[in-house]
């Protein structure tokens, strides 16, 4: 590359003119795919002029188990566990993106308690996912301990969704016409319980541990600033792009589960900074605890599972697309069938795999700590980016 | 110590000498270890208490206390992992070059109002000066001959911070040494017999304080090793008993520097109701390693440039504004 392009954009405004006769060097230094804070298996190649970073490029590709392409030889039901194999530190998202889907395609009704366990079970996982956030994003600027906190609220919350679905991580717990199977009073008193613990308890502490640490705010404030137009632009989605001020919630944008009926606010933020998009996540744990109080309220009685055709499950010819709003962003499952019992063609819209491709944008003329930061607040899983 | 020296026989006094400097390295080194063992221990506990844990249980003695005991034994026993690129004898070196100046510090600590220190350097503290600053050839011996750019990039940045921190360690005692009149810190300590240095010292004592985390790369300092960004720093491609040694030399360090914080700032060997002893200077250094530890446990970590401007823009006008306050002080009194 020539001398003048490896200063772009970010890199030229933040630095001193370096005087002509000095000779620049640059270091190319490979970070990854095994590295402690790549949030699994991911390569970048930083171009580094001492500690600033003059160009990233990023790596995929390491975690791929071509998941679209099995999705062909399977039927559609045997393809929910799958799903949870893309995000998989949010594979209920991923799951009902899926099933929605196909549910769409065959019309099937999702009896009423399913629909409003759906979106407490929905909201949940968003909680995990932004606690998650919270906790490897402190290890990331150096704060080990917030992560164990997290992990005393995740630990219970697994143990919930364990009793409530028979696995930890990945769930496999959303069925074509509704739920696997019911919860029991027992597990939603003590659901509750957690949420009660969570909104009382541990998401403050939280804040006070990590977010309003005055290191933290220097480490994050007005870093890696993504203006609304680029964000649009990159077709960004989620807390990256709330964080920028753009107010796009599909949950109330283009509403899905009856969303609409639920009363809550979408978090955005000002400036599009590291700090932004984290606390943009921060807020949206809030927010799911409203929806989640709401929804409890209104559970009512009845089978979880609606009727679904018997017999090899087919769709119609045609094409399906359906968008949820992921932790992550915006998760679309788009389905091509041509009649048969297996899909001719899925593809998934995974919104981490998106936000990726903003890491040069964002990183060029910030140091190699900020970098870690930024793919951070990305917040990507490259179950997911990968698939 | 002295009695003993009166009779020696009839010894020669050259081999009285080397003997008695063999057994005073022999108790520094031991006590350093075995200090420097038992904080690795406390640290794990401090971390654990502060994370909710319960920390090291399970090996041997009550509360897992041999714990760094099992630790040693494994790096020990390790195989000796030398990887193909590096340059041989300067990435060899570099665990020694920076363990040593750390057990140096010892040699000028005053332990006991009776025995003094090892060594009653009347220059003491322009010797530490010296000493921790020979630390930095080390690191940047084991980042160089690593011949990894990880490595590199610690070493860097452990150069850029030790060098910048050096000069506000060193002006935040200038005021002590204005107040007690000596560069001996027997003398300095003496000195604090009525009051402790950290009252009319209070700006010195933080800014010593500050740059000494800075030195030893404590959070939020840590940069240097760093784990989430440059893997481990410049010990990266140690393994076994050397990365235990460089370890080692971290909490050496840790300790020796909150001995000279206690001599200098806390009064040392002095306690309450005259029972002045080494069991003092003990508890403060020890209290002051605790202060460190939960630092570290509870901070994130500062980014390089950030790190550079507490040195130049914040520490350094503070340190020298305290010299000239203490020099006006001595002058008016």
């Amino acid at each position: 590359m020539a001398q003048e392009q490896l200063f772009m954009e970010g890199a030229v405004e933040k630095r001193e003119p370096i005087p002509e006769n000095v000779e620049r060097q640059t270091m190319e230094l490979n970070l990854g795919p095994q590295h402690p804070s790549t949030h699994g298996v991911f390569r970048a190649i930083l171009t580094l002029e001492g500690e600033t970073v003059v160009d990233v490029e990023p790596v995929i590709g390491y975690l791929h188990r071509n998941h679209e392409k099995i999705y062909e030889t399977m039927q559609y039901p045997q393809i929910i566990p799958m799903t949870d194999r893309t995000d998989y530190l949010a594979p209920l998202t991923s799951e009902l993106a899926y099933v929605l889907c196909v549910e769409k395609a065959l019309g099937i009704e999702v009896p009423e308690r399913g629909r409003i366990l759906r979106i407490i079970f929905n909201e949940f996982q968003r909680i995990l996912s932004h606690q998650l956030y919270a906790a490897t994003f402190g290890m990331d600027i150096g704060a080990f301990t917030p992560f164990l906190y997290v992990f005393r609220d995740r630990e219970k919350a697994l143990d919930l969704m364990d009793r409530a679905t028979g696995a930890r991580l990945l769930f496999n717990y959303f069925r074509i016409g509704g739920l696997r199977n019911d919860v029991n009073e027992a597990w939603l008193e003590d659901f509750r319980a957690w949420i009660d613990n969570f909104e009382r308890e541990g998401w403050p502490e939280y804040v006070r541990l990590l977010f309003e640490n005055e290191i933290f705010r220097v480490r994050t404030k007005d870093i890696a600033v993504l203006p609304p137009d680029v964000a649009m632009a990159y077709g960004a989605s989620g807390p990256v792009l709330r964080a920028s001020g753009v107010r796009w919630d599909l949950r109330k944008a283009h509403p899905y589960l009856g969303y609409e009926e639920f009363d809550f606010d979408v978090p955005v933020g000002e400036k599009g900074d590291c700090y932004d998009r984290c606390m943009v996540r921060v807020m949206e744990m809030k927010e799911s605890v409203r929806i989640i109080r709401q929804a409890l309220d209104r559970l009512p009685d009845g089978p979880v599972l609606g009727k679904v055709p018997r017999g090899v499950m087919k769709l119609p010819k045609g094409d399906y697309y359906q968008t949820v709003d992921a932790p992550r962003g915006e998760t679309g499952c788009y389905i091509v069938s041509d009649g048969g019992a297996t899909p001719y063609r899925v593809k998934w819209r995974s919104p981490a795999f998106v936000h990726l491709q903003l890491l040069p944008y964002l990183c060029r003329g910030t140091k190699v700590a900020d970098f870690i930061a930024i793919l951070a607040t990305l917040d990507p899983v490259f179950g997911e980016v990968d698939r | 110590m002295l009695e003993l020296a009166a009779g020696q026989g009839g010894m020669p006094d050259w081999l009285w000498n080397f003997i008695l400097a063999a057994l005073k390295a022999t108790g520094v080194l031991a006590f350093a270890m075995a200090s420097a063992g038992l904080l690795t221990w406390v640290e794990r506990k401090v971390a654990a208490r502060i994370q909710r844990r319960r920390g090291p249980e399970v090996v041997g003695g009550p509360w897992g206390v041999l714990q760094p005991l099992a630790d040693g034994v494994k790096l020990f026993a390790k195989e000796d992992v030398m990887p193909r690129a590096v340059d041989r004898w300067v990435w060899a070196l570099a665990p020694s070059v920076i363990f040593f100046p750390v057990i140096m510090v010892f040699l000028v600590i005053p332990l006991d109002p009776k025995f003094g220190a090892l060594r009653d350097l009347n220059i003491a503290l322009v010797y530490l000066a010296a000493v921790t600053s020979f630390t930095v050839l080390g690191i940047f011996m084991a980042g160089w001959g690593s011949n990894n750019k990880y490595s590199l990039i610690g070493a860097m940045r452990a150069i850029a911070m030790i060098v910048s921190y050096e000069i506000p360690l060193v002006l935040s005692v200038v005021g002590v040494v204005l107040a007690a009149g000596s560069l001996s810190l027997v003398d300095i300590v003496e000195a604090q017999d009525e009051m402790w240095f950290i009252i009319p010292q209070f700006l010195g004592f933080v800014v010593f304080y500050i740059a000494s985390l800075a030195e030893l790369n404590r959070t939020p300092f840590d940069l240097v090793t760093g784990e989430s960004e440059i893997v481990m720093g410049y010990l990266t491609e140690y393994s076994g008993i050397r990365a235990g040694l460089m370890i080692f030399s971290e909490y050496i360090g840790l300790l020796a520097t909150s001995l000279v914080a206690a001599s200098l700032f806390l009064g040392g060997w002095h306690g309450p109701f005259g029972t002045d002893s080494v069991v003092w200077l003990l508890l403060k250094a020890f209290f002051l390693v605790f202060v460190a530890m939960w630092i570290r446990w509870t901070l994130p970590r500062l980014r390089i440039d950030q790190v550079m401007n507490l040195g130049w823009k914040f520490l350094l006008p503070v340190s020298i504004a305290n010299v000239v306050l203490t020099g006006a002080w001595i002058m008016v009194r």
